[in-house]
């Protein structure tokens, strides 16, 4: 997307009417939703100067809260990449009784309060929950660990990948998977020379929405995280602890570091897409 | 754990953008409007976390009070969550007619942005706080783990159950009980107390974000063997779940002072400031008192004292004020960023 951006212009040569009142609307509802807050963001974690600025975000507990945040979404992000799209596959290709309830299913995450979600998921993790107790005897603790941040961002995160790669599996034609088997192509040569190449641009896509939902995730994961210092505190947890101090600029330069970072991470993500996308074409 | 906060200046603006120009000054007025009328006059207590069950009860017995004196129908409405956070919701806004919170030092962070004059508590009877508690430990019935006291709490093995002091007002009054009690022992001194305090952390193994999340954890979730918890918790939670939980009072706790004020910008602003600070001073009537001590607080009137002696141990108390120096020094000492709970917390 950032590369194929060219220099602005302000008429644009189209027959088609209404391109200022577009314009307006554009600007003005991205401002109020979305630069004026950014805006004040980023104006927010200086008034104690640079230097505290730079030692709240260097802390060892902040540090240690944003690797947290982005290497679980990050590893969420890559199991829900391969099981997402199993799970559209099997969605798209397979006829079986209950498909079209197990479809609505995928978009449970996306609907239910994301507090919701983690007291559920709580719930079960814990030792003396149903999942929680079959794997306590084996020495696996998920809830109140790294591993039950884990878990929770693999839940919020599932529908990102299944809604962006069940479309483009739909439209391709099973014909050309046929025409490869005709060829001689093995099964997984199929898939790898004939359904991933087609599919990878929405897989980014599904990606990084996923990602980016669970690096900001918050209502899910404090339920089960534990919440310790240094271990299991994410850092959107870290910006409502400073909060709740009223430390309103450290709390925003938390923030501001987030943004930087995802930011960072997002358009890595949208170079390798448009890279992909130059390739496929 | 923040319950639906009313907000009814944001929900205003809301619908000002919404609306155009021309619905601009219509809420406010409206509002005001509401007010003046024979309509209901409505309150916002916004208190920390396990007060639920109290202001539910002193509530009504105030509406029926304010009811037969002045005729006058009362809704007020309740807003929980940590200490901390809701301090925070009123310096952003949240219009609260009076604050009961954990601690003083969340009603100074008020204060101190001008909302509330800064004498508040001499305004009001025992510091403004109407009624005290202390921290006690909720063990799993029979004590298997033999707990008696604070030195137990860090013997191999057992798990503590206890919020985030910097999120939590009644963990902050955990955290001093502690140190107190280390303190006081044999020999005892700030480092002693700092090195029981890292000691009893270690024994943490989930950190909540306020004291009813701890609850919960230590509960439903089967978590840990102790619960650290406001006295009223722990026989809130053994009247929730009978036969499950014995409570354990410690050789030395902490008199824990949640005092309450009336929030002088928003009163004069909604023109509630009599009906406010009756509500107040009803917490130290004799009626009230008894509500507070049957829902397991500490009364200040001599006669509900006596009343419900059996049900409250007497314990030895450190108060903030006479040990600690106040909750402003208590605060930057302990909870501020790089104080002792963030010291125990580096990795070493």
């Amino acid at each position: 997307m950032a590369l194929t951006l060219s220099l602005p212009r302000l008429r644009e040569p189209s027959v088609l009417p209404g391109f200022w009142p577009a314009l307006g609307f554009t600007v003005a509802y991205l401002s109020l939703i979305v630069l004026i807050p950014l805006a004040a963001l980023i104006a927010r974690p200086w008034e104690h100067g640079l230097a505290d600025f730079w030692r709240t975000v260097t802390d060892s507990r902040v540090l240690a809260a944003l690797r947290l945040s982005f290497g679980a979404a990050f590893i969420a992000s890559l199991v829900n990449l391969v099981m997402g799209l199993i799970t559209a596959w099997a969605l798209v290709r397979y006829d079986f009784p209950g498909r079209r309830l197990l479809d609505a299913m995928v978009d449970v995450p996306f609907a239910l309060p994301t507090a919701v979600a983690g007291i559920a998921l709580a719930t079960l993790y814990a030792p003396n929950g149903w999942i929680g107790a079959l794997l306590a005897p084996l020495g696996v603790k998920v809830a109140y660990t790294p591993l039950g941040v884990l878990v929770a961002l693999i839940a919020v995160g599932l529908p990102f990948i299944v809604r962006s790669v069940q479309p483009v599996l739909q439209d391709l034609d099973a014909e050309i998977e046929e025409a490869a088997l005709t060829l001689g192509a093995g099964r997984w040569r199929r898939i790898r020379t004939v359904v991933l190449p087609a599919v990878a641009p929405a897989l980014v896509t599904g990606f990084s929405l996923a990602f980016a939902r669970a690096v900001g995730e918050y209502g899910s994961v404090i339920f089960i995280a534990g919440n310790m210092p240094l271990r299991s505190e994410i850092a959107p947890l870290l910006i409502v602890i400073k909060l709740s101090q009223f430390d309103y600029a450290g709390a925003a330069a938390v923030g501001l570091a987030m943004l930087v970072l995802s930011f960072a991470a997002l358009l890595v993500i949208n170079i390798g897409q448009a890279l992909l996308l130059r390739r496929g074409r | 754990m923040t319950e639906t906060k009313l907000n009814f200046n944001r929900r205003g603006l809301i619908a000002a953008a919404a609306g155009g120009a021309a619905a601009l000054a219509a809420p406010a007025v409206l509002r005001g409007a509401a007010q003046a009328a024979a309509g209901p006059i409505t309150l916002l207590n916004v208190s920390y976390d396990p007060t639920r069950e109290l202001y539910k009860a002193i509530n009504a017995a105030f509406i029926r009070y304010w009811k037969s004196r002045t005729g006058q129908d009362l809704v007020i409405n309740q807003s929980h969550g940590g200490s901390g956070a809701q301090a925070r919701s009123v310096i952003d806004g949240l219009e609260a007619d009076v604050v009961t919170l954990a601690l003083a030092y969340d009603i100074d962070a008020i204060a101190d942005r001008g909302l509330i004059t800064p004498n508040w508590q001499s305004r009001l009877p025992d510091n403004s706080t109407p009624y005290t508690s202390t921290i006690v430990f909720l063990v799993r019935k029979g004590n298997p783990q033999h707990i008696r006291d604070w030195g137990d709490l860090i013997k191999p093995g057992v798990q503590v159950i206890t919020a985030n002091p910097k999120t939590s007002g009644g963990a902050r009054w955990n955290l001093l009980a502690a140190y107190s009690w280390a303190l006081k022992q044999p020999g005892g001194n700030a480092n002693t107390a700092k090195a029981y305090i890292a000691n009893l952390y270690k024994h943490v193994p989930v950190l909540d974000s306020g004291s009813r999340g701890s609850t919960t954890t230590f509960a439903e979730r089967g978590i840990g063997d102790v619960l650290l918890a406001w006295e009223n918790e722990a026989y809130l939670s053994q009247a929730e779940f009978p036969g499950k939980f014995d409570i354990v009072f410690p050789s030395i706790s902490v008199l824990a002072e949640p005092p309450v004020a009336v929030v002088d910008k928003n009163v004069d602003k909604h023109g509630t400031r009599a009906v406010s600070e009756a509500y107040l001073n009803f917490l130290y009537s004799p009626l009230a008192q008894d509500i507070i001590a049957q829902n397991h607080y500490r009364a200040r009137n001599g006669q509900t004292i006596a009343k419900y002696e059996a049900n409250f141990p007497k314990l030895q108390l450190t108060s903030v004020d006479a040990d600690f120096g106040g909750w402003r020094k208590a605060q930057a000492t302990f909870f501020a960023d790089g104080g002792l709970f963030d010291q125990i917390y580096k990795p070493s």
